[in-house]
């Protein structure tokens, strides 16, 4: 392994070196402590300036996509527009129904907005840069994005507004069928780690055959995995092509309708929080978390390529939100449970054959083969079942 | 196969977004009021009346070169009836010189136009033209959008500016209007000039008196 | 008294679930962000599926026909722009039509001309249009929208060098067209008609193969051919259930015969039949462009016998229609010798496409209730007028 300069090894640590200064002015004993809290503050600081950024990328990407500029009149390019949002969002009115339950009514979006940061603690951010290092970081992860779900019924229930409940129920029901495939697809990289904690999984893509990594991605089950899980994902947060809670047009409300003012705002960033903590997971999981993608680029501080491969899923996650129609809800549910499902499950076997059979391009061929007919078997069925497919048109003689 | 749709759309996009940067044609947003567009020539948004006269001229001058002669043949044909024109009790000479009323009052209420040129397309002296401004909106809403006929006067001399073909066409037409007014009364001048001639030349014609035959 | 061969028609009454629940009922519109203008549908809902829609419309009731018959013929031009905002060209010349047969006018060569070349244009920034507020509602957050109206840009520019305006443009007389084309004008179009089929190839290419419009276009909104010639739906909706009638090739009004084109059918009629067919008919329109584009003739473009002001038709009826973009459409006049007509009525294709829109969305989602409101492209300055 080339030698890195200490300049580089000291940029890659630099965040771990400062957190060690400040605790230094502290007590033996509150060190530790104080550690945490560095490492809370940072993610509570870092994280939310992401949000602002990516509703200005996400406004102008769209733009762009639209052959139109998007915002560019608040600050240089429009970068404060977000502070123009916020500042919105904070002067207007806080109506609450008069037959809303109060307390739940309030209590919805904090607990959405708690639960999204408490899934950034076991996210290994850098090289030593985890807040929560847990022996079942994957376990903790995927029980909290669980009660996300908790608080968007919270909302629709308290709003005490048919059409908002309905849209609640929706969006819980496309969450909890969509927990299952995410869960499953991440199972592969688990199985071949051989662990749960986040920051082995990562450490075990972190190495070099030539200047080519060993992310999980570019193994057959784990591109499958990978693919699988950034649907499921997607499914998740209710982005396009699964947004349908949100959508106006579809349904007459959504599980937010009663919410507004700065309510609607945490809500706003709940939801995106919860995008990048599940691209981060994804990212660890599959693309090698901080790893480099060539061996020759490892100088590059570790916490650089981690963002850097963020800000890469949030450009994917904005293209595909300004190409795609969204599908309904029986389509979504569908979809979840008839082709992901056993794609999943196949994802499971495929992976287990690549431990057990030996190394060497059979390998490669068999999981690859089999994964490929599987998905051209499945969608080709899936399509013809529901009488879906290209059609040719005539035209009147 | 599944998803291939999903993916040429995908590739449509990142094309489109690729090209707001390098080409203007993916990147159609004029930022008004900054930038603006060339004007079209044949726009039209509102009418206005066009006057023979120099742009900043006074208010009688105004009057004296205003060609519309409150004939009210755009009164009648306006469909949502916006024009209100009082006729004038005295005349005045028009651009070929013959005495003509003109309107004490002319009113178009810009709120009711429905920019259609129908008045424009019968008047019969080239009178009432549409303008190109748009940009008229205004805080007063009684009187702000009732444009009287002072304020409609524009001079032949914009009307070039704004409508540079037509209004070229139109002076071309009005003067072989006043050339062939010209023509026949220099022809009737000259005729009466020579039947004057003719009558002060020749000797007085003394008729001769019916003979009267000596004992008819 | 019953014809033979004619049924009864009975609207059709869904059957609701034994459990008794209530029926919600949500009023959709008038003020929703997916609707083509101020219409409202009352809609009764059983958990998914609507089980009674009526359709609430006359929010944009303007009084076209009342003033119609108090306005003279010549003034009449300019609401006939009103009525289907986005097509004023075929609006007038439907209109156009209309008093020409009345009075008896013939159209000089080249006026037929430049109403073919100015009503193709308008059907293609229309279809394209319909098909990008379709998707919009569909959730494609308005990328294919703004495709659509970057090309309608161009062609609204072209009629703006034309006509004076974007929209309202007020071109058609009887007997004619009232302008001259500026000079240069047939080449600009000329420029564009060649562009335009990339833009089709690229909305194709975006759209067409996608799986998820498939999904929640095909098998929705079915539209049976027996109910469709009953109610007397006409255009794209008609054709997209496999009748070939396409009033073009029927009447041959204008100078259509001269140019080859042919009419695209669709076989099953749901959403991506009509979506489809939108696209093959904006390919057609390029094809017509193309040929009468080739061969403008010079010549008048009014007809001599024809008057702007005292316009007085001899006593009749007449009734005159088109291919506009969204169906039929139709004036029917009545002259007494007055210069204003005794009863001027338009058949709009608009309200008539709508009178099955609840046949067509019982027993569907409610999420697919927008999609096939859009589906039949609507204007609700035409359904209301």
């Amino acid at each position: 392994m080339t030698v890195i300069s200490p300049f580089w090894t000291n940029l890659d640590q630099i965040f771990v070196l400062l957190q060690q200064w400040i605790e230094s002015f502290f007590p033996l004993w509150l060190q530790p402590a104080v550690g945490s809290v560095l490492g809370v503050v940072a993610i509570v600081a870092a994280f939310p300036g992401i949000f602002a950024l990516t509703t200005v990328l996400e406004r102008k990407g769209l733009g762009r996509m639209q052959n139109r500029l998007g915002p560019n009149r608040v600050g240089p390019l429009g970068i404060l527009q977000p502070v123009a949002d916020g500042i919105k969002s904070l002067t207007k009115e806080d109506i609450v129904p008069l037959t809303a339950d109060a307390a739940v009514h309030f209590l919805a979006p904090v607990v959405l907005v708690i639960a999204v940061f408490l899934g950034f603690a076991v996210l290994p951010i850098g090289r030593n840069m985890v807040l929560a290092n847990l022996d079942a970081g994957l376990l903790f992860f995927f029980a909290i994005g669980a009660s996300t779900e908790l608080s968007i019924f919270m909302a629709g229930w308290s709003s005490r507004n048919k059409y908002s409940l309905l849209g609640a129920m929706r969006a819980v029901a496309q969450m909890i069928s969509y927990e299952v495939p995410l869960l499953l697809s991440s199972v592969v990289a688990v199985m071949i780690t051989g662990s749960l904690s986040t920051v082995k999984i990562v450490e075990a893509q972190s190495g070099f055959t030539g200047i080519f990594p060993h992310w999980y991605v570019f193994t057959p089950w784990g591109f499958a995995g990978f693919t699988l899980f950034v649907i499921a994902a997607l499914a998740e947060t209710n982005r396009s092509p699964f947004d349908l809670p949100e959508g106006e047009s579809e349904l007459v409300a959504g599980y937010f309708t009663e919410y507004s003012g700065f309510k609607f705002a945490l809500f706003f960033l709940g939801e995106y929080l919860g995008m990048f903590s599940i691209a981060g997971f994804a990212i660890t999981l599959f693309l090698g978390g901080w790893g480099a993608p060539l061996s020759v680029l490892s100088f590059i501080p570790s916490w650089a390529w981690f963002f850097a491969k963020l800000f890469c899923a949030i450009c994917f996650f904005i293209w595909l939100r300004g190409t795609l129609p969204r599908l309904r809800q029986d389509q979504l549910m569908n979809f979840a449970w008839k082709f992901m499902l056993p794609m999943s499950l196949l994802n499971l076997l495929v992976a287990a054959a690549w431990r057990f059979l030996p190394e060497g391009p059979s390998r490669w061929v068999v999981c690859s083969a089999v994964l490929l007919a599987a998905y051209v078997l499945l969608g080709r069925v899936l399509m013809r079942h529901q009488h879906l497919g290209a059609r040719s048109y005539r035209y009147a003689d | 196969m599944l998803g291939e749709g999903i993916l040429k759309g995908l590739g449509e996009t990142a094309k489109n977004f690729a090209g707001s940067f390098v080409s203007k044609e993916r990147l159609t947003t004029v930022q008004y009021p900054e930038e603006r567009i060339a004007p079209i020539e044949n726009t039209r948004d509102f009418p206005f009346l066009v006057y023979d006269g120099a742009e900043d001229a006074d208010e009688a001058a105004k009057l004296a070169g205003l060609r519309c002669v409150a004939c009210q043949i755009c009164e009648k044909e306006c469909p949502p009836k916006c024009i209100y024109i009082v006729k004038s009790t005295d005349k005045k000479p028009d651009y070929v010189g013959k005495p003509q009323i003109y309107p004490a009052r002319f009113d178009i209420d810009i709120s009711v136009c429905m920019s259609c040129q129908i008045c424009v397309e019968v008047c019969p002296f080239e009178a009432i033209k549409m303008d190109t401004e748009f940009e008229l909106s205004t805080t007063d809403r009684f009187g702000g959008l009732l444009f009287d006929r002072d304020h409609l006067a524009r001079s032949n001399q914009h009307y070039h500016k704004i409508h540079p073909t037509e209004a070229a066409e139109v002076d071309a037409r009005l003067a072989e209007e006043k050339a062939k007014v010209e023509a026949k009364a220099k022809a009737a001048a000259e005729a009466a000039a020579a039947k004057a001639a003719a009558a002060s030349a020749a000797p007085p014609v003394v008729k001769p008196a019916p003979a009267k035959e000596p004992g008819a | 008294m019953s014809s033979p061969g004619f049924k009864t028609y009975r609207p059709p009454v869904m059957e609701v679930s034994e459990e008794g629940d209530e029926l919600l009922e949500v009023a959709m519109g008038p003020h929703h962000p997916s609707t083509h203008g101020v219409f409202r549908m009352d809609v009764a809902l059983d958990g998914e599926r609507v089980v009674k829609l009526k359709p609430v419309f006359g929010y944009l009731h303007r009084n076209h026909e009342k003033i119609a018959e108090k306005a003279s013929y010549l003034a009449s031009m300019p609401y006939t722009d009103r009525l289907d905002y986005f097509c004023s060209l075929t609006n007038n010349w439907a209109y156009a039509l209309a008093v020409e047969k009345l009075a008896g006018l013939e159209v000089p060569e080249r006026a037929e001309y430049i109403r073919v070349i100015t009503a193709e244009l308008t059907r293609i920034q229309n279809h394209a249009s319909a098909i990008g507020f379709l998707m919009q509602e569909m959730g494609a957050s308005g990328t294919p929208l703004m495709y659509a109206f970057r090309e309608r840009e161009k062609i609204l520019d072209l009629f703006e060098e034309l006509t004076g305006s974007r929209m309202m443009c007020n071109y058609m007389r009887f007997g004619g067209c009232r302008v001259e084309l500026p000079v240069g004008w047939l080449n600009k179009v000329r420029v564009i008609v060649d562009g335009l089929p990339r833009f089709i190839d690229e909305t194709e290419a975006l759209l067409t193969g996608n799986e998820i419009l498939m999904a929640r276009s095909q098998g929705v909104g079915i539209l049976k051919p027996d109910l469709a010639i009953n109610a007397g739906v006409s255009g794209v909706m008609l054709r997209c259930t496999g009748v070939n009638y396409d009033i073009r090739k029927v009447d041959h009004y204008g100078i259509y015969d001269r140019f080859k084109f042919r009419v695209p059918l669709g076989d099953h009629g749901d959403i991506y039949d009509r979506y489809m067919l939108r696209v093959l008919e904006m390919r057609e329109s390029v094809e017509i462009l193309k040929q009468a584009l080739k061969d403008v003739p010079a010549g008048p473009i009014m007809d001599p016998k024809s008057k702007i002001r005292g316009f007085r038709p001899k006593p009749g009826e007449a009734y005159g229609r088109i291919e506009a973009p969204k169906g039929e459409l139709g004036f029917y006049l009545i002259s007494d010798g007055s210069p204003n007509p005794y009863r001027y009525r338009v058949r709009p294709p608009s309200l008539i496409n709508l009178t099955i829109l609840e046949d067509m969305c019982l027993g569907q989602n409610v999420a697919d209730v927008v999609l096939i409101f859009g589906s039949v492209d609507i204007v609700l300055g035409e359904v209301d007028r």
